[in-house]
């Protein structure tokens, strides 16, 4: 019973590909990958990757359903399907994506627009880092979730105290980096810019900044990563709508599908955030030497 | 003015220059009283072995480190700070890698206001002249060394400095490129008028550049012998190859590499 339905969803899903001749191929050629490699030797290389990603992804879907199948109690890809459908078409997905999103996206925002120049502060005033270094350093070893008992009970239990962990999460993230970015840059820059005729203010907008912009910009990709995780995980704890409540719903009446269609959705979300922020890296920082 | 004043008043002096740096327990002596005069429109070359102090000494002049004790003079004024009258180029070319090579050279008029029009005409004006035309466009790391080194250079000129101080700019390049770009070098020199202070490690380049080549030794770093190089500008290749040169090139050899308490004079090696 398992393997002809096997069969089938590789069918099926290598059929909604646009590329359906070479990665049913690819696909039959997938127990032995290699003697089929030199006959493709022509073949763009970015295209023979995504027809790996794409085996990948099948055959992972296929051994889910295969694993659903047995007694392990799994829902089924169409269970999912069916069930990502219904909440769409009641609306609780639409809400619970807005309340996530807008949770991170404000405590990131908040994080990373203070992180940035309290960074470029503690790196160019020796002073100042003297100054925040101890708390940063202290914070930085604490997971932001293990703050959440206190923060509810200090900022109560409406959207504050969540924003809060996750700006604080995106905030130590991205406040290293942007320090370590502006110490890193190189002393013949900014000599080369004095020799020029540069003062201060100009260095540190012209050199500086532009400098520590890749640092800044990877800090910027942690901190949105962590804050992600520490957002459903805070979510679990204690919200009323977000995609960590709906799971922690769906716990309690055992609604495996539901959990599912969550955790598929803060993938895809995050994979998503994150996609954008190396597209904004790779414009900002293609001027980089090595890669 | 009077004669005397012009004969004595260099383009860059160097006056009882000492350097120390402090160390954990000790003070190391990096520079230990040098005195230096360089005229203007000389081509003056330093050379001598690591750590002597030679990229201290530019340092000074380029007004990037102050001396401990001791006072350069650039022009008759005192040196504090960088000036636009005195261009530098570093060793490590220290081009603004997201600056494209245009930007780059346009940085320093840019930051003495230069509109835009005049910028990019002064700025194309050198580009052409190191032969980069082609690459105005380019990030630096599209360049290879030789053409960092060269935008170095039309960056440092840009700005129009009368003073050149330049830190083993060739240092890193291979031989083919390294002689191009020395003759460039003195080609534009000749032509745009410069004082210029070059460090090398390479007593050859020393002595095919140089109206006077500088030799310093170490700990306390000093300069140890002058040497007048009495060839014809322009110098070719051609150069290279007479006996004059070879002659040079030996003196300039034996003081940089026998600097010991033993040393023996030159004269008395032949
Ligand atoms: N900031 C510093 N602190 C301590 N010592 C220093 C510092 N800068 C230079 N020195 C020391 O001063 C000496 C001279 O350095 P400098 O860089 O001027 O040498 P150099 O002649 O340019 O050598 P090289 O040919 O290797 O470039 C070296 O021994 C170096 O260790
Ligand atoms: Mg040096």
């Amino acid at each position: 019973m398992a393997s002809p339905m096997n069969a089938q969803s590789e069918g099926s899903v290598v059929d909604q590909d646009a590329t359906v001749t070479s990665s049913g191929t690819a696909a039959n050629a997938g127990v032995s990958p290699t003697p089929s490699a030199p006959k493709r030797q022509k073949m763009d290389p970015r295209k023979k990757m995504f027809i790996y990603n794409a085996i990948s992804i099948v055959a992972g879907i296929a051994i889910w359903w295969g694993l659903a199948l047995t007694d392990l109690q799994l829902p089924t890809p169409p269970e999912v399907v069916a069930k990502a459908v219904e909440l769409w078409d009641q609306g609780l997905m639409q809400e619970d994506i807005i309340a996530s999103l807008t949770r991170v996206l404000t405590g990131f925002a908040i994080g990373s627009a203070l992180a940035i120049p309290v960074g470029f502060v503690m790196g160019w005033y020796a002073p100042a880092r003297g100054l925040f270094e101890p708390w940063i350093q202290f914070f930085r070893t604490i997971p932001p979730l293990a703050l959440l008992p206190l923060v509810l009970v200090l900022l109560g239990i409406g959207e504050v105290p969540k924003i809060f962990v996750i700006f604080l999460a995106s905030f130590l993230a991205c406040v290293i980096s942007t320090y370590q970015g502006v110490v890193s840059v190189e002393g013949t820059l900014i000599n080369a810019a004095r020799v020029l005729g540069a003062k201060d203010g100009t260095i540190f907008a012209r050199v500086v900044i532009p400098a520590s912009t890749p640092f800044i910009l990877v800090g910027m990709r942690v901190g949105l990563g962590s804050a992600w995780a520490t957002l459903v995980a805070a979510e679990l704890l204690a919200a009323q709508a977000g995609l960590g409540f709906r799971m922690q719903q769906a716990q309690i009446y055992y609604d495996l599908a539901t959990i599912f269609v969550n955790i598929i959705i803060i993938g895809i979300l995050g994979l998503v955030m994150d996609r954008i922020l190396l597209f904004t890296e790779a414009k900002l920082t293609g001027w980089q030497e090595r890669r | 003015m009077t004669e005397t004043q012009t004969m004595t008043e260099a383009k860059i002096s160097i006056r009882g220059i000492r350097k120390t740096f402090e160390m954990k327990d000790s003070e190391f002596v990096a520079l230990g009283n040098v005195d230096l005069d360089i005229q203007d429109n000389e081509f003056v070359t330093v050379v001598g072995p690591s750590g002597c102090g030679k990229s201290t000494m530019m340092n000074i002049l380029a007004g990037l480190e102050e001396p401990t004790s001791g006072s350069a003079h650039v022009d008759g004024r005192d040196v504090h700070g960088p000036g636009p009258e005195r261009g530098v180029i570093f060793q490590q070319y220290a081009l603004f890698p997201w600056l494209t090579v245009r930007k780059n050279v346009e940085f320093g008029l840019k930051v003495a206001g230069v509109g835009k029009a005049e910028r990019r005409e002064r700025a194309d004006h050198f580009i052409e002249m190191v032969g980069l035309e082609h690459f105005a466009d380019a990030l630096p790391k599209m360049l290879s060394g030789g053409m960092k080194q060269r935008c170095a250079i039309a960056r440092a000129y840009a700005v129009n400095p009368s003073i050149l101080l330049m830190d083993e700019p060739f240092g890193a390049l291979d031989a083919l490129t390294r002689v191009k770009l020395q003759e460039q070098l003195l080609d534009t020199w000749s032509r745009e008028q410069r004082t210029v202070m070059f460090i090398t490690h390479d007593v050859d380049e020393a002595v095919f550049l140089a109206n006077r080549v500088v030799v310093m030794a170490a700990r306390p770093g000093r300069i140890f012998d002058v040497i007048d190089v009495n060839l014809p500008y322009p110098r070719t290749v051609d150069v290279r190859l007479t006996p004059e040169f070879a002659e040079l090139r030996n003196r300039v050899w034996h003081a940089v590499y026998h600097q010991g308490p033993d040393a023996v004079p030159y004269e008395q090696t032949k």
